[in-house]
């Protein structure tokens, strides 16, 4: 442990630890632009200075370690005036638009300008080109916004191990981009927008539907329906001053009504019954690898997620076979609404807009897929962020805090606990052998609460197995299986587990990936800023949403079961297949 | 770190042509794979590579870029971003032979401007442009370290010293009959 002073007061931290870490276990506030929490500092943005007693010169705390007595001050004179000069520096080349700029109530930038008493920028000079780059469905990308902080380059090579940005050129000629500073639709972006979750600045966000959206409820000739994904409920609050982990379902309901929907449906229906699906096609290729002794693809790879299903196409094509073919829960239930809803309520497929409500922005690719159109129209229609959401509700005029609590529309508001935890890394895993063990066994999961605390939590690869015995005839072949299962979340952690994989060191049967670190309650459509401790409140809110269900396995969903029996027959079966189930093509890397 | 020098990558690029043409890129290909494996345990291998293939290639084209990309498991951005960095790196094509003017303050001060002139002049394009033949570029150098020698202009490996701007017609003509020389004797 090292001793040090900062502002006088005494803190002990670690050895190695830096300046920034031991101020803010004091709960000293240091400002930060470039800074990622658990990643190597680079020390770019220079926001972070302090004066060291006895050191010549000011240095950045985010990447200077602390040395035994070492005095700091955080908040002098000498300090105020480099760190203003720094950010006027910064903001004299800075393209804001701050006046319409949808990132000025929470920009990073403009809250430390404004906490250092900035009133004037005193460098005039050049400002680089405009480039706005609009080439994908998901994010739009203004290299006039950039400050070169370089955090959305950290996030893409480290944690997604994607590396589609990169800073091109040299000195004031420098762009954050793609190679070449090319569109990021000619190279191999999986649209997951951890990057537009991280910039502190408006350079990087989700392509705006929003528009598009009120266009659909105020033209009237169509029905809008609209799913929310189950990691909406638990992020949504934060928009209108909730903490996070706060449960929103009710009011989020409520407000989706009040906005002009014609119906309001969830996602974790479509959730229940891809469990359903990806349960059965599990037991399927295990039955043909233990017992015909077919050649079959194990393990099997869920496929929820749209940026890991990209992130394979382009970096694991040998793993294709592996993945699910159930589509996502977004499509099953795009699917389903302009089919199975539509001959419901007798309305024309094509008159019904399916709007989504994604935590993603991949989601906003995933729906454009050629192949996501399996009711003769595009299946989903629009894909809105939670914080589209947030935006559109505070813009329509609705007080979130004070709406009442509102239900979900029937057939397809229905959800049990199992689709909850859809939101979360472990989750899915958790939710499929809750269903495929009863459906093996007739008894219930053993594990307590229907949990399986070695999936869960933070750490980036997570495995867990299970001997399977006490089977039921038809499925003797499982009896005394040790099935293994694993679960990551994070491309780079997927990354590390396919490797495993492919050099022979691990085998598993059943695998979950979820793309964005936490899975989809930490995706690049939530509200601004998720760190760790933001993760584990919403994955605490989601928990606490499936243990005050009263159904919480998907197959006991009597929604689910009524549309097998009325309408998909049978797990599997001819129109599971056309409806529910997709294929996938390599992309060219590079 | 051990770079392989431009001549030795030339005369392996040469010598596995004994009619003396232009190996064939795929050929390139495979000695710029030969000394990417020899890197493959080092760690910021990345410039020398990038070196040895624009010695091989004379520029750095997109398609051997993506190459070296894959191969390094290194992300294309990353590689393209080390590229544009450097001023050395060029990702256009370039002349047979480069011509570089020393621009250093010794050569400044002797001239090199009129020769940098001269060399414009008589080859009609600009710095960093390639002549329609694709037999010559011209660039600016700072400083081959030959100051006593100013105002200096190298050509390819080749160090002329003391260079008068009367002189330049002379110099290039050496450089383009070297060409011809080539193709009279293969006919």
């Amino acid at each position: 442990m090292t001793k040090v002073l900062i502002n006088h007061q005494e803190v002990e931290v670690p050895a190695g630890a830096t300046i920034l870490e031991a101020a803010r276990k004091l709960g000293v506030e240091i400002p930060t632009l470039c800074y990622l929490e658990g990643k190597l500092p680079i020390g770019a943005c220079r926001v972070c200075l302090v004066e060291v007693e006895g050191a010549k010169r000011l240095v950045a705390s985010c990447s200077t370690p602390v040395t035994e007595g070492m005095r700091v001050h955080t908040n002098n004179k000498k300090v105020r005036e480099a760190r203003r000069t720094v950010v006027e520096l910064i903001l004299s080349e800075h393209e804001g638009a701050c006046q319409y700029c949808t990132r000025s109530e929470d920009c990073e930038l403009k809250k430390i300008a404004s906490h250092l008493g900035i009133e004037d920028v005193h460098y005039k000079g050049e400002k680089p080109p405009v480039h706005i780059d609009a080439s994908t469905p998901a994010l739009v990308r203004d290299s006039g916004k950039c400050i070169k902080c370089r955090r959305c380059v950290t996030v893409c090579r480290e944690v997604q191990g994607v590396g589609a940005l990169f800073p091109q050129n040299r000195g004031y000629k420098t762009v954050i981009g793609p190679a070449f500073a090319m569109d990021l639709d000619h190279v191999a972006c999986v649209q997951c927008g951890q990057c537009a979750a991280i910039c502190p600045v408006g350079a990087i966000q989700e392509k705006n539907d929003i528009d598009k959206v009120w266009e659909v409820i105020e033209n009237g000739t169509k029905h809008v329906v609209v799913q929310t994904a189950p990691a909406i409920r638990a992020a949504l609050g934060e928009c209108f001053g909730y903490s996070p982990g706060t449960l929103v379902t009710g009011k989020m309901v409520t407000a989706l009504r009040r906005l002009g929907f014609n119906a309001v449906f969830d996602t974790n229906f479509a959730a229940d019954l891809t469990i359903i699906e990806e349960g059965n096609e599990l037991l399927t290729r295990l039955k043909k690898a233990l017992v015909d002794k077919e050649p079959v693809s194990l393990p099997m790879f869920t496929s929820c997620s749209p940026g890991w299903i990209k992130f394979a196409e382009y970096y694991y094509p040998e793993f294709l076979p592996n993945l699910s073919t159930c589509k996502s829960p977004q499509q099953m239930f795009g699917a389903l609404a302009k089919t199975y809803y539509a001959a419901q309520k007798g309305i024309k497929p094509e008159d019904i807009v399916v709007v989504s409500v994604m935590p993603c922005t991949a989601k906003k690719f995933e729906a454009q897929r050629p192949e996501m159109n399996a009711s003769g129209f595009q299946d989903v229609d629009y894909v809105l962020t939670t914080r589209e959401l947030g935006f559109m509700i505070e813009s329509a005029g609705i007080d979130f805090k004070n709406l009442e609590d509102g239900q979900m529309d029937s057939p397809l508001g229905l959800s049990t606990g199992a689709a909850d935890i859809f939101a979360n890394t472990g989750g899915v895993m958790e939710a499929a052998l809750r269903t495929v063990y009863e459906v093996v066994t007739g008894r219930e999961f053993p594990s307590a609460d229907l949990r399986l605390a070695p999936v869960e939590g933070l750490k980036g690869i997570k495995a867990a197995s299970l001997v399977i015995q006490g089977t039921l005839p038809e499925w003797n072949f499982l009896e005394n299986v040790e099935v293994k299962v694993a679960v990551a979340h994070g491309l780079a952690n997927a990354a590390d587990l396919l490797d495993q994989i492919k050099e022979g060191k691990a085998s598993f049967h059943f695998i979950e990936i979820m793309t964005c670190p936490g899975g989809c309650i930490g995706g690049g459509g939530q509200p601004r800023y998720t760190d760790d401790s933001v993760r584990l409140a919403r994955i605490n809110a989601i928990y606490q949403e499936d243990a005050g269900k009263k159904l919480r396995k998907s197959h006991t969903n009597p929604q689910i079961q009524k549309l097998y029996e009325e309408y998909l027959k049978k797990p599997l079966g001819e129109r599971s297949h056309h409806l529910l189930h997709t294929h996938y093509h390599e992309r060219t890397k590079v | 770190m051990s770079v392989p020098s431009q001549k030795t990558q030339q005369t392996q690029a040469s010598s596995s042509q004994p009619c003396g043409c232009q190996p064939s890129e795929e050929e390139m290909l495979r000695s710029l794979d030969a000394v990417i494996d020899g890197f493959k345990k080092t760690d910021g291998a990345l410039i020398p590579i990038l070196q040895t293939a624009q010695n091989l290639f004379g520029y750095l084209p997109a398609t051997v870029l993506k190459h070296i990309s894959m191969r390094l498991n290194i992300p294309y951005s990353e590689v393209t971003g080390v590229v544009s960095f450097y001023s050395f790196f060029s990702t256009v094509p370039r002349g047979k032979h480069v011509i570089r003017v020393c621009l250093g303050t010794a050569c400044y001060v002797r001239g090199g401007k009129e020769v940098l002139e001269a060399f414009k002049k008589n080859l009609k394009i600009n710095v960093g442009e390639t002549t329609p033949d694709r037999m010559f570029s011209l660039e600016v150098g700072r400083c081959f370290g030959a100051c006593g020698l100013a105002p200096v202009a190298m050509i390819d490996e080749d160090v002329h010293q003391r260079v008068k701007s009367a002189k330049i017609r002379e110099i290039i003509s050496q450089y383009q009959h070297e060409g011809e020389d080539v193709k009279e004797a293969k006919s």
